[in-house]
């Protein structure tokens, strides 16, 4: 194993536990994005330039904006039931 | 169940989890240690009687061209799934966007920036640019039609990080991405057809193979990464709007 596999693999299991911890979903959509980045990196380093393109796009673009979207929703429903209760 | 029996479980069983990795690991094959014989077979195959210079690329759209109709229709199918389930709702409504004036209408983002709304502008033709790279150079470089879709559906997105939704719903309208969609789906289908027809068996290569590496190569591979690329941005650009739709645009009818 070269020193760039080793460093890629040790990005991913990093990125990968933060992504664990962060407990808000907003800022885990983020984080969840750098995992993907350092799996690209990985995968890169492995010699496997067609799976590093389809992880980057599908993490990076494919996913956060779905889950954004879903997120705003959701708020956006909290906020309206907490206007009930006030009311 | 409590945090701390969860915590205690995990303690339990996360070093077995590790441990029997750990075993694993110790037993693969070093790195570039292949084996196999599928790998040399693919590698003789594709470039000698396909001129295709992308394994997997030929791997997708050749010798598993079926399995990915079968994917493609998978990702359809999910696409219209989503679509039945976020159109507005029998309660719902969308906001006038016929009729909106100024800057409500443009739903800029309060936060965005000129240096962003800038510098997105300048994403989308590069975007664009890469993804029609990616698709139609799939037999011969990384990357292909499902990649290379990603990125084109990526280039109206930046618009959208520029804070203009309704411009990027001008910029790719409904009607437009479900005639990709259908356009890719029904595309790929009737490629095999075509291979049915002109080559006795369905999604046989019926084309001229070209000379390995030059951009018309790899008979019917280019067409089906086209076809697959189509799909995949309509596909993704769908299921975005849908989502934008009900979280941007879509408000129940009693708060307006």
């Amino acid at each position: 194993m070269s020193v760039v596999q080793a460093v890629a693999l040790a990005a991913v299991a990093f990125a990968g536990t933060v992504t664990v911890l962060v407990s808000d979903p907003l800022r885990q959509i983020f984080t969840l994005g750098v995992y993907g980045l350092t799996l690209t990196l990985l995968f890169f380093a492995l010699q496997a330039p067609d799976v590093a393109l389809s992880e980057i796009v599908v993490s990076t673009i494919g996913l956060p904006l779905i889950a954004l979207a879903a997120l705003r929703k959701i708020r956006e429903h909290e906020r309206a039931r907490e206007q009930e209760t006030e009311r | 169940m409590s945090r701390p029996a969860r915590l205690a479980l995990f303690a339990l069983a996360g070093p077995g989890l590790l441990a029997v990795l750990l075993v694993g690991f110790a037993g693969l094959p070093a790195f570039g240690d292949y084996h196999g014989v599928y790998g040399l077979v693919v590698d003789g195959v594709e470039l000698g009687e396909r001129h295709a210079t992308d394994m997997v690329t030929a791997l997708n759209f050749d010798l598993r061209a079926f399995d990915t109709l079968g994917e493609e229709y998978l990702l359809f199918a999910s696409v219209v799934g989503v679509v039945v389930l976020l159109r507005a709702l029998r309660d719902e409504r969308e906001e006038d966007t016929e009729h909106d004036t100024g800057a409500s209408s443009q739903h800029v983002f309060e936060g965005a920036s000129d240096a962003l709304r800038a510098s997105s502008l300048v994403l989308v033709p590069m975007l664009i640019a890469l993804g029609v790279y990616l698709v139609i150079h799939g037999a011969l470089t990384p990357g292909g039609g499902f990649q290379g879709g990603v990125v084109l559906a990526a280039g109206p997105i930046a618009l959208l990080v520029a804070g203009r939704y309704l411009a990027m719903k001008r910029f790719a309208p409904q009607w437009a991405l479900e005639a990709l969609e259908a356009l890719g789906a029904g595309g790929y289908a009737l490629l095999g057809v075509g291979g049915l027809v002109f080559a006795g068996d369905y999604l046989k290569n019926f084309l001229p193979l070209g000379i390995p590496g030059h951009l018309l190569s790899a008979g019917l591979m280019p067409l089906n990464s086209i076809a697959v690329g189509l799909e995949v941005t309509g596909a993704f650009l769908l299921v975005w709007s849908e989502f934008l739709d009900q979280a941007l645009l879509v408000r129940r009818a009693a708060e307006s």
